[in-house]
């Protein structure tokens, strides 16, 4: 199988503060991987990471995606060759419609791979079409950028906007959080029409919940900053059963071998 | 002839000469009472001069360049041929809008239309009622629009010649907004044109005026406009003064409004223009339970200067005010805002509220804001606020993770920045038309740039 993305010792802090301290991670094409872990573990961090957010100095390894040193592109070139981050907190921006939005984005990515710009009745088209994948209605697109959506609008406004930009990775950071069950089925099924073998996901979440609608190919328990296990989708399961302490114990122990 | 009283700059003698010249004609042609407010409106002029920075109300704005400039004054010039379809790029809208053209402030009946001249409705230029004899016309004209203070009015007030006079008698419902455009032309030598227009609204009327001005070929000139809004009892008035002059040309405008009982006033300054811009706007609440809004927005770019400067006066009770002014400052643009509003004494249940955001683009541009509130009375509800900032780092992120660079992203947020002012505009064509001038006009992005050295 190709390798998508193959994170090696990563090492990342913020302010100072060291959250990610040596991850490792091999995602091929058409995989899916999960990453859980508890509050404060880092999950947040490897994703906004992987996309580029310049509030965090990756101070050790390396991000290797499709062959390309992914840490040296900026944000937007990243997205252009096929990155995509659906956030945890989708950000607002008045004023801007979420066609309007949209269509500029598409249309850079276009730009990037050579292809020609669409116009905006082709555009209209294409959005119509996407937006039956996250059951949106037609009021979506003219209303600003998440502007005074509630917090599944929010999530499934990510997922449209991932189905509308076609990525090769798809990062989706807690996705599930504050979304009732009915808008979970629909984001879940959102990214499940999107699966193909040309493309990867990763998977953030706290809750093992959500991997019972986007069943993972691997799961990983991020505990304070590293990769404690991995293991297949039963491993989520395990944790759900029995609690992330089930997990905790050993890094501690590693690391004192380490010293 | 009236000479200068104040130390002369070229641009006053010349103006006092060009009244001079026009005087003795002008009084053969009109009625006693214009010929009377021309003459003490002249006087004012050469009394006050053209202001300085020592004046508090021009401490941003430097008049130098008009006061030192000969602007011929010529409004009965001969014009080249105009075809409609070269002022398409202003219009906008329906063609069944009643529409008045007026080129270097020539009014140019061929390129109106919908126009109407009866009593009952009066949709005309002014030059139609300068001797006509019409009561209303004179009992409003001037008598909003106060020149003792202000030497560009009494400019305007000398010199008038053309314009627009609007009357919508009591109970009128127009639902078809009104176009003024005022285009200049450049020819030989710098222009100045006078426009005044004077807007009166009868008891339970509702009229929408749009006040466009327009270059068609560049240059420098100099506009200095004057419009009256009078807003009669339980009246409703809207009016857009949407100002894309030249890159060199100067543009004073003075807008006045009077509220009566009940009477609503939406009012909307756009600047997308100009190299040296002021405009004046004053809304006098002077009756109890009016209310009015008014909404600004300004592109600075380049080396353009706009100041708006408005005065927002409470005299009486239970007037209500809402102020929402937004700018975006980019290359080497400056902008100013010098917001007052005053609640008198017994203007008891008075409700204000007063803001400026502006957004800085470049390293270049600047901004001077300045809200005031002068409350003389408790029992109101007052708020102002100013703000200058910077486009939001968090928004940044999120665009460029969707693929969008530098470029769309400062064109993204600033448009969207603008948005809430173009939101509030309730002409659809007019909204549509913002959209596409303020896009367009979104070109120098040298905001990244900027903030990449600031990071280091």
């Amino acid at each position: 199988m190709n390798l998508m993305l193959e994170i090696k010792n990563l090492h990342v802090s913020i302010e100072g503060k060291q959250i990610l301290k040596g991850i490792d991670l091999k995602i091929s094409a058409g995989e899916v991987h999960a990453i859980m872990g508890p509050n404060g573990s880092g999950k947040s961090t490897l994703t906004q990471v992987l996309a580029g957010n310049e509030k965090y100095e990756v101070t050790k390894g390396e991000v290797i995606y499709q062959g390309k040193n992914l840490l040296e592109l900026s944000p937007e070139v990243r997205a252009r060759e096929g990155v995509f981050l659906a956030f945890q907190y989708p950000v607002e921006i008045p004023g801007v419609s979420n066609a309007y939005f949209l269509k500029a984005a598409l249309n850079e990515i276009r730009s990037a791979k050579g292809l020609e710009e669409m116009d905006a009745v082709e555009f209209l088209e294409l959005l119509k079409e996407k937006m039956k994948l996250v059951e949106m209605d037609s009021s979506f697109t003219n209303r600003p950028v998440n502007e005074g959506f509630s917090g599944g609008e929010k999530k499934r406004n990510e997922i449209l906007q991932m189905a509308v930009l076609e990525p090769t990775l798809g990062v989706l950071d807690e996705t599930d959080s504050g979304l009732d069950i009915d808008a979970l089925k629909i984001v879940a099924q959102g990214v499940n029409r999107l699966r193909r073998k040309d493309r990867s996901f990763l998977v953030v979440t706290h809750y093992q919940r959500l991997l019972n609608y986007i069943i993972p190919d691997f799961v990983h328990v991020l505990v304070g900053g590293r990769m404690v296990r991995s293991g297949g989708k039963d491993l989520a399961f395990q944790l759900e059963e029995k609690g992330y302490d089930w997990v905790k114990v050993e890094p501690e122990v590693s690391e004192e071998h380490v010293k | 002839m009236v000479h200068a009283r104040v130390p002369g700059t070229k641009g006053l003698e010349n103006y006092l000469a060009i009244f001079g010249s026009r005087e003795k004609k002008l009084l053969q042609a009109e009625p006693s009472w214009l010929t009377h407010l021309r003459k003490t409106a002249i006087e004012r002029f050469s009394n006050l001069g053209f202001p300085t920075a020592q004046n508090e109300y021009w401490k941003y704005t430097n008049v130098a360049p008009i006061a030192e400039t000969r602007f011929d004054f010529v409004p009965n010039q001969t014009l080249p041929e105009i075809s409609i379809q070269q002022l398409e790029t202003f219009m906008f809208g329906h063609p069944e809008w009643p529409r008045l053209v007026f080129v270097n402030g020539k009014y140019l009946e061929s390129l109106s239309s919908q126009t109407s001249q009866t009593d009952h409705l009066r949709i005309s230029n002014l030059r139609s009622v300068l001797g006509s004899g019409s009561k209303v016309f004179e009992s409003y004209l001037a008598r909003i629009a106060s020149f003792e203070e202000n030497s560009f009015a009494a400019l305007n007030t000398a010199l008038m010649d053309d314009g627009a006079f609007i009357y919508i008698p009591e109970g009128k419902v127009l639902d078809k907004p009104i176009h003024l455009m005022f285009v200049s032309l450049t020819q030989n030598g710098a222009l100045t044109s006078q426009p005044r227009t004077l807007i009166v609204a009868g008891k339970n009327s509702k009229v929408r005026v749009i006040e466009s001005y327009a270059s068609l070929c560049g240059g420098s000139y100099f506009t200095n406009a004057v419009t009256e809004v009078f807003v009669g009892e339980n009246a409703s008035v809207e009016h857009y003064k949407l100002q894309r002059e030249s890159e060199r040309a100067f543009h004073i405008g003075t807008t006045e409004a009077y509220q009566s009982t009940g009477s609503k006033l939406a009012s909307f300054s756009i600047d997308l223009g100009g190299k040296l811009v002021r405009n004046n706007l004053t809304v006098g609440l002077h009756e109890e339970g009016s209310e009015c809004e008014l909404n600004g927005l300004y592109y600075v770019s380049g080396e353009e200067h706009v100041d708006n400067t408005t005065f927002i006066d409470h005299p009486k009770p239970c007037g209500v005010s809402r102020q929402l002014y937004k700018g975006l400052i980019s290359g080497k643009g400056r902008a100013v805002f010098f917001g007052k509003v005053y609640v008198h004494k017994n203007a008891h249940h008075t409700d204000a509220a007063q803001t400026n955001k502006n957004l800085l683009l470049s390293e270049g541009a600047t901004v001077d804001t300045r809200p005031q509130l002068e409350i003389l009375n408790d029992d109101v509800k007052c708020t102002h606020g100013a703000a200058v900032g910077q486009l939001d780092e968090e928004m940044i992120f999120y665009l460029k993770t969707r693929g969008i660079g530098d470029r769309e992203a400062e064109r993204l947020l600033s448009y969207g920045f603008a948005r809430e002012v173009i939101e509030r505009v309730r002409i659809e064509a007019v909204r549509t038309e913002l959209d596409r001038l303020l896009l367009a006009r979104l070109q120098d992005c040298a905001y990244f740039a900027w903030r990449d050295r600031m990071k280091k």
